[in-house]
Order: structure tokens, then sequence, then C-alpha cells
């Protein structure tokens, strides 16, 4: 992976995001939002990297939705690429952006480490709405793990985008966000 | 053909349990759970559709089949296995004699149409002009030059732009049939193939990608020039290709969105940036539609319609849960 990495440091001049699976947050930050107590949630949250990013991804090998997520150039947090590596744990409201490969019946659609993370309770009750990732040539399937999580957590699917998405999508993007933010912020008492 | 298709140098034992790159693993998966094959389609059921059209839309339907089983043939004959000797793993060349016969089941379910709906002679015909059209042929030689060229990551783009745009110009027909509720059983077919060839363009694109991390600076740049001057070269060709084809009925321009949106996704599948601006990719709804039920964006949130979702309270989640 190591290569891998080499190659986005010399693509990428602006917008580098927080990828929370190699540069673990500094310890002063874990459990110091008061979720490390874990008291309310009751399951072991010990070794989960802590996150306050408002943009939680998952993005494969192929860096598509990570470049996406770039172009956003909000603080953003990567879901690690190997289940055998623990997940994240949210520390506040965030929005989930996910893809979807293309499979015949959309068996599997949803990444398992996704599910790894939405496993956490404190990470599902955090979710508020999921942007989907994909590729319309995969037909019903199209952006179908967005779909799942969305209907999964009751959250509304917010937006779909193509592979890494045009300059189009990423005003979009980032302007539902804010108006998405504040309208949430406005409803809570 | 003068030129000897290059074989591999060195082949070992290929061990399916010690994998450089899950990427191979998670694809050939992928195409192996899509496979399929076209006699599994029930095609005669377009028979009494196939009479609906005017002679006039029934020959433009054969031809452009015949130039996608051209560009099939080529991908599974020549692009797909020129790509073997250079691959980076043993499991990327077993992904590759997976594409290259797949291309030819492909090319083979274009003959699958054409004997269930037309003659004998009209298929001769189509064939015919197939080899006669200047444009087809032109954008089959272009590709072609590059697939026997020598620098490996330039036929990867190649390959790419072959799987992820140059299809298109003949995919949007049986798309636009299929939205007017015409060949539907074709246009299932077609989605099928439409499938494996995202699969393809997203793999070759991505292994392109871990090509660019082992050259220079210097030759990333000239190679996404060159990326960029095929595009341009391809794209001119394919216009002249569409006005050819499409306008005697009138779909030239409906068909050039279709191009454009889908040069786009190709130059995403190497990792570049959309070169056509949204102005021009505004693929009409009912092409996106009968490609993708669910392109349809105004049931995103963020596209004004999502005030009827109802935010409740998530409920708790196990692994199998997610099995859909």
């Amino acid at each position: 992976m190591q290569s891998v990495e080499a190659v986005h440091e010399d693509r990428t001049t602006t917008h580098r995001t927080t990828t929370a699976h190699r540069l673990p947050p500094p310890s002063s930050e874990v459990g110091s939002s008061g979720v490390g107590s874990s008291v309310s949630f009751g399951v072991p949250l010990l070794g989960l990297r802590n996150t306050d990013s408002a943009l939680i991804y998952f993005s494969s090998v192929s860096d598509n939705t990570h470049r996406f997520v770039q172009k956003l150039g909000v603080d953003s947090a990567r879901i690690p690429l190997y289940t055998s590596e623990e997940t994240l744990l949210a520390n506040q409201p965030y929005v989930l952006v996910l893809p979807t490969y293309g499979g015949e019946t959309g068996h599997g659609a949803v990444p398992k480490q996704v599910i790894k993370f939405l496993n956490v309770e404190q990470n599902r009750s955090l979710i508020r709405g999921v942007v989907g990732a994909g590729n319309t040539n995969f037909g019903e399937t199209y952006c179908l793990a967005g779909d799942i999580v969305a209907a999964k957590c009751r959250v509304p699917l917010l937006y779909r985008f193509e592979l890494m998405g045009t300059s189009r999508d990423v005003d979009r993007v980032n302007q539902g966000l804010d108006t998405f933010w504040t309208q949430l912020s406005q409803h809570r008492p | 053909m003068t030129q000897r298709v290059k074989l591999i140098s060195h082949v070992e034992a290929i061990n399916w349990n010690r994998i450089q790159d899950e990427k191979d693993v998670e694809v050939w998966n992928r195409l192996t759970n899509n496979f399929w094959l076209p006699e599994k389609v029930p095609l005669s059921n377009d028979i009494q559709s196939w009479a609906t059209l005017t002679p006039d839309e029934q020959q433009l339907t054969m031809r452009v089949f015949t130039g996608l089983t051209l560009l099939d043939t080529i991908q599974g004959t020549v692009g797909a296995v020129s790509l073997i000797p250079d691959a980076l793993t043993p499991h990327e060349e077993a992904v590759y004699t997976n594409i290259a016969f797949m291309e030819s089941v492909h090319a083979k379910s274009y003959s699958s149409i054409f004997s269930t709906l037309c003659s004998t002679k009209e298929i001769d015909d189509a064939f015919r002009w197939s080899t006669e059209n200047e444009y087809l042929q032109k954008k089959a030689h272009i590709v072609m030059d590059y697939y026997a060229g020598d620098d490996p990551l330039k036929r990867k783009v190649a390959s790419t732009l072959l799987e992820s745009f140059l299809f298109y110009s003949g995919f949007y027909l049986p798309m636009y049939w299929s939205s007017r509720a015409k060949l539907t059983n074709t246009a299932d077919m077609i989605r099928l193939i439409i499938r494996d060839e995202a699969v393809h363009g997203y793999y070759i694109g991505y292994k392109f990608q871990r090509g660019l991390e082992k050259v220079s600076e210097a030759k990333r740049q000239e190679l996404k020039d060159y990326t960029f001057e095929l595009m341009y070269e391809l794209y001119e060709n394919e216009v002249h290709y569409t006005h050819d084809l499409y306008d005697a009925v009138g779909l030239a321009e409906d068909v050039k969105k279709f191009l454009h949106y889908n040069a786009n996704k190709a130059l995403m599948n190497l990792g570049y940036e959309a070169m056509f601006p949204a102005a021009v990719t505004d693929v009409n709804p009912a092409i996106l539609s009968a490609l993708s039920p669910n392109a349809d964006e105004n049931h995103d949130f963020f596209s004004g319609s999502g005030s009827s979702y109802v935010i409740g309270k998530a409920v708790n989640t196990e692994d199998d849960d997610w099995d859909f």
C-alpha cells in the first residue's frame, strides 16, 4: 500500500483529507470527547479509532470514492481498507459515502468494511444520511449499497454520483450538505 | 495482421492462495458471478417487435450490431490478449483470459440476435457494410495500432477507451428501442454486455493506474497527454460515425450527449477528471432510465423531492442483516 499512497501525494496538491486508517488521531483526541467512556452504549469501544469528522467514507484500493471526497475539500475519515483492521468510531453526527460495485443481484452489495463499521451501535446512532457512488452501467444495482444502508438505518439517501464524480457532483454535494446540516441543526432542540 | 501477438516469456503455476492484489480476486469473482450466455435470453420474443420497425430502422439496428460485433471481436482476439504479457500479477493474467473469452461471448451474442430476427441475406449485407464503413474501420485501425505498439500502459489506455467509450455509439440504439418498449429482450441482453464492459473498463483502468505508480513523473504526464489526444482522435471519429448512422432517423444529437457522458466515465476509469462539461452530457432521461432504473436523480434528497423522507430511529444490525 505504500506505493499507492506515494502516488496520491503526487496527485493531490490540495484538500488532503484525514485518512484515519493510516493516520490515527493524536492520543489526546481519543476519549476526550466523552464517548470514550462508552457507558451509554454498553459495547466495547476500546481500540476503535475515534473520529469527529462529519463525513465518513469507504473506498476500495481503486480510490474512486476517495478522490471524490478529496474534491469536496472537507474534513473526512476513511473506513479502513481491511476488515482485519479496527474500524472507526464516530463521535459526531455524520454522513456516510459508500460505493457499490456491479453484482448480479446486489448480494453482498454493502462492503464488508462498512458492515463492520455499522455494526457498532454508536456509529448507527450517529449516521444522518448516505451518499452513494456507483456506475449506471450496473443497471438495477446502481448505488444499491447506498439504498440498503439508507433503508436499514432509516436515513435519507442524499445523492448518487458515478465513479469519482464530476465537478457538478462536487458542487451539488457541497451545497446539499451545507443545507442539510443547517436544517438538521434547526430541527434539533 | 502481420505482427505476431507477443506472448508472455515466463510462466509459473498460479497460486490463488497467495494474492498480491485483492482487486484481482474481487474482479475475478465479480466476472465469474456475472457469467451468462446468449442462449439464456429469450430473444425470439422480440420477433413481433422487430416487425414493427421500418426497413430503415431494421437496417440501422443491424449495422449498429455489426459495428459492436467488430469491437468485441477485436477486444476478444487481440485487445485483452495483448494485455497479458504486461500483467503485474499472475492473477491479473487470469482475469484477462476471462475478459477475452467474455468478449467472444458478446461477439457471438449479436449473431444470436441476427439469426433470430433477420434473413441470411440481410445478415450478409450488414457484415459487408461493417467491412466497408470508413468510420467503423478507422476506429478499429486506431485501436489495433495501439495494441500492436510496444507501450504497455498505452495499450491499457486504448483498451479502457474501447471498453468504456467506443461501444456507446452502438449501445445507445438498443437502449432507445427499450425506452419505447421495442426489442426489450434484445435490450436485456445488451444490458448484460454493458455490465460486463463496465467491469472490464474499471479493471483495466485500475491496472493502468497501478502501472502509473511505477513510472517517472515525466512519463505520467506523457501518458496523460497521450490519453486525451487519443480520446479526441477517437471522439472526432465517433462523431462522424454517429452522424453517418443516426442522421437518417434524427437521433445523432441525442447520441452525442451519450458519447460525452461515457467519454467522461472512460476518463474517470483511467483516474482522470471528466472532460465534457455538464451542459453537453445531459443524456436523455429515457435512455438513462433504460440503462439503470435508479439513475433518475429526482429520487435524491439533494435534488429537491426529498421532503418525503422521514428520518427514523436506527435499528440494530448484525452481519446477516445485510444479506439482501
